[in-house]
């Protein structure tokens, strides 16, 4: 379990797809700073390099020079430092998809109980957290319900729940309301800054989501492979609906 | 840690179970028809058993009287029990005939043996044994017949006064015992027209109708009409010799092929049934690969169902080897629950069978293991699916 205190920072990250004259620079100079607790939006048009710049953040693909600092730990200076980029994943990042994709044959506490069983804590350890990370997300009544027999806000929860089931220092949620209404994408902003205040994460949240836009109080612009930070609105979202 | 495989299995059990069954009815196929191999193999072993012998004296160079037609005269037994080590020795006549049963034939093979001797028929499970010289039979219980019915074996009628049991042919087909005389006389009966025109054309024959020598044409007509051959002299050797110790002297000074228990096991075994058994050997390879086929195009389906999932799952963080074994337990699960849908379907359909079918405890283990060993096999192209699947195809864009 990972002890975030310094978020993210990345440093002149660049990524380049192939070689010689083919070669594309999706990312260019790419420099970010999220702080513990924080929630800043990553927003650009399509093709600006948020997914790669989401792939590289999550240790699934290789920058192509450039600094990621996790924690404490520098896990990319010009090359990975660490060796085994899976238990990196495990242990130090959490994922929010645009769609929950739980496991379909795992029932929710186990769904949530997974990633600590997987970095080799006993299963009632396990369970216990995932109980606790329910509670905290207001879905502990449906611990024993399948995937299928929840709403889709529900799934959300329970997905955001399993990003933190390991405790990692950054959660990284690709466009996590994309499909829902503006009541339940607000719930699901609210339900990210309180977890990320609560567990001290820091959440990078890619949207092209206009209804929620305005409640970061950072954004990252992505253009042309580069970022441009600059203030939010913060707007308040306490009255949003709980998300059901 | 959690079984994934199991979790899987449950979520979809009646899929599962669906073509795990769907499966088992192959593998009940597969298994029945090592079954009808060894059930034609124990029927070569109970057609050595009931016929009570020791050594098989045959036609000098033929391979009698099971696998092919030897004939010999009925007094070579005399010479045969003065042989050193004979215990007994009897005549005995083998023939495959069609038996009415009512309004349908029963194919059997018909039995003439000397009461008492080598080839009568075991132990009876009803009825009694034959005591009369003609016209009484004891038949196998797969015959249908009942004590007390009566069967037609050319143009004699014949009672059952007894039945056995798992006396058959090498070829499956259940037995009927009758007398030796009546059983030399329905082998080689010919029709009364055949009789007839025999004895016209003996009498228009002026070599065979000598008018000086009287008696002749009768007495040739008598041997033509009548039969004093049989198959085989079975014969069981006094206690503690070797069987090939007596043979020899057997073949040496009587002109005649002697066959030991082991070499008859291989006559029947090797040659009788050898064809059956490499018909069902390509039955069996054939069947493998169609389960190993099914095993895989249903994994691999499985597992592409999966491919988001498998996504998540490497994306968080769980091991290559974490998935392979997912899935290697989803094959070896749906092939345990062929097999046990197998075994049982075997066990139910095996009685139904015309034939014998023997289902071996050690046939069934050696089947299981084949049939992990298939479904381990048949899980690697999806587990080579599944391992291919990049963790980013869980994230966007």
């Amino acid at each position: 379990m990972h002890s975030p205190e310094h978020g993210i920072r990345i440093e002149g990250l660049r990524k380049r797809y192939g070689e010689g004259n083919t070669a594309v620079d999706a990312l260019k100079d790419v420099n970010m700073q999220v702080a513990p607790g924080e929630v800043v939006g990553l927003i650009g048009p399509s093709g600006s390099g948020k997914s790669t710049l989401l792939k590289c953040l999550g240790a699934v693909i290789e920058p192509t020079a450039g600094r990621m600092i996790l924690g404490e730990q520098t896990i990319y200076d010009n090359g990975w430092k660490t060796p085994d980029l899976r238990a990196l994943r495990r242990d130090h990042i959490g994922f929010v998809f645009q769609a929950p994709y739980l496991i379909p044959f795992l029932n929710v506490t186990d769904n949530v109980a997974l990633l600590p069983m997987l970095a080799g804590q006993k299963n009632a350890v396990a369970r216990a957290r995932a109980r606790e990370l329910l509670a905290a997300l207001d879905v502990a009544h449906r611990a024993d319900a399948q995937p299928s027999e929840l709403s889709g806000g529900e799934q959300q929860r329970v997905a955001i729940a399993r990003a933190l089931a390991n405790q990692p220092p950054v959660i990284l949620a690709d466009e996590p309301t994309a499909p829902l209404d503006s009541e339940r994408a607000l719930a699901v902003i609210r339900i990210l800054n309180q977890m990320a205040a609560q567990y001290r994460t820091a959440i990078i949240v890619v949207t092209h989501d206009e209804k929620i836009i305005p409640t970061f109080r950072r954004i990252y612009h992505i253009r042309d492979g580069k970022t441009h930070e600059e203030a939010g609105e913060g707007r308040a979202i306490d009255l949003a609906p709980a998300l059901a | 840690m959690i079984s994934l495989a199991g979790r899987d299995i449950l979520h979809a059990w009646s899929r599962f179970v669906l073509t795990g069954m769907g499966l088992g009815l192959l593998i009940g196929v597969t298994l029945s028809m090592a079954g009808i191999y060894r059930g034609m193999v124990d029927d070569a072993g109970a057609l050595l058993d009931n016929s009570g012998a020791d050594l098989w004296v045959v036609q000098k160079d033929t391979q009698g009287p099971y696998a092919e037609s030897s004939s010999l005269r009925d007094d070579v037994v005399h010479s045969v029990r003065g042989m050193p080590g004979v215990a007994r020795a009897a005549n005995v006549t083998y023939f495959t005939m069609q038996v009415a049963r009512g309004a349908r034939d029963v194919r059997a093979m018909v039995v003439g043996f000397e009461p008492g001797l080598p080839g009568a028929p075991g132990e009876l499970i009803a009825g009694r044994r034959i005591t009369r010289s003609h016209y009484e039979a004891v038949a196998d219980v797969k015959t249908g017949f009942a004590v007390g019915d009566t069967i037609r074996i050319r143009r004699h009628n014949y009672t059952v006064v007894g039945l056995t049991r798992r006396t058959v042919s090498s070829g499956g087909d259940p037995m009927v015992f009758i007398p030796l005389k009546d059983a030399q006389e329905a082998q080689f009966l010919k029709d009364n027209d055949a009789i007839v025109n025999e004895r016209a054309r003996n009498a228009a024959n002026p070599a065979l109708n000598r008018p000086g020598l009287p008696g002749l044409l009768e007495a040739i007509t008598d041997a033509q009409s009548s039969n004093h051959n049989v198959n085989a002299v079975l014969v069981q050797i006094a206690p503690g010799l070797d069987a090939e110790a007596v043979a020899e002297p057997i073949r040496r000074w009587k002109h005649l092929t002697v066959f030991t228990r082991t070499q008859m096991e291989e006559i029947l075994v090797a040659k009788l049934i050898a064809t059956s058994a490499r018909q069902i050997g390509m039955f069996l390879v054939i069947l493998a690969v169609v389960s190993a086929a099914i095993v895989a195009f249903i994994i691999y389906t499985m597992t592409l169902g999966k491919i988001r999932e498998i996504a998540v799952l490497k994306l968080i963080g769980t091991r290559n080897r974490t998935i392979a074994g997912m899935i290697l337990q989803q094959a070896l699960g749906l092939g345990l629950i062929g097999f046990m849908v197998g075994k049982t379907a075997a066990t139910l359909w095996a009685p139904i069978f015309p034939k014998y079918v023997l289902l071996l405890p050690g046939d069934a283990l050696r089947g299981f293991v084949v049939v992990m060993a298939i479904c381990a096999l048949a899980s690697l192209m999806a587990i080579r699916a599944a391992l291919k699947v990049d963790p980013a195809a869980a994230i966007g864009g």
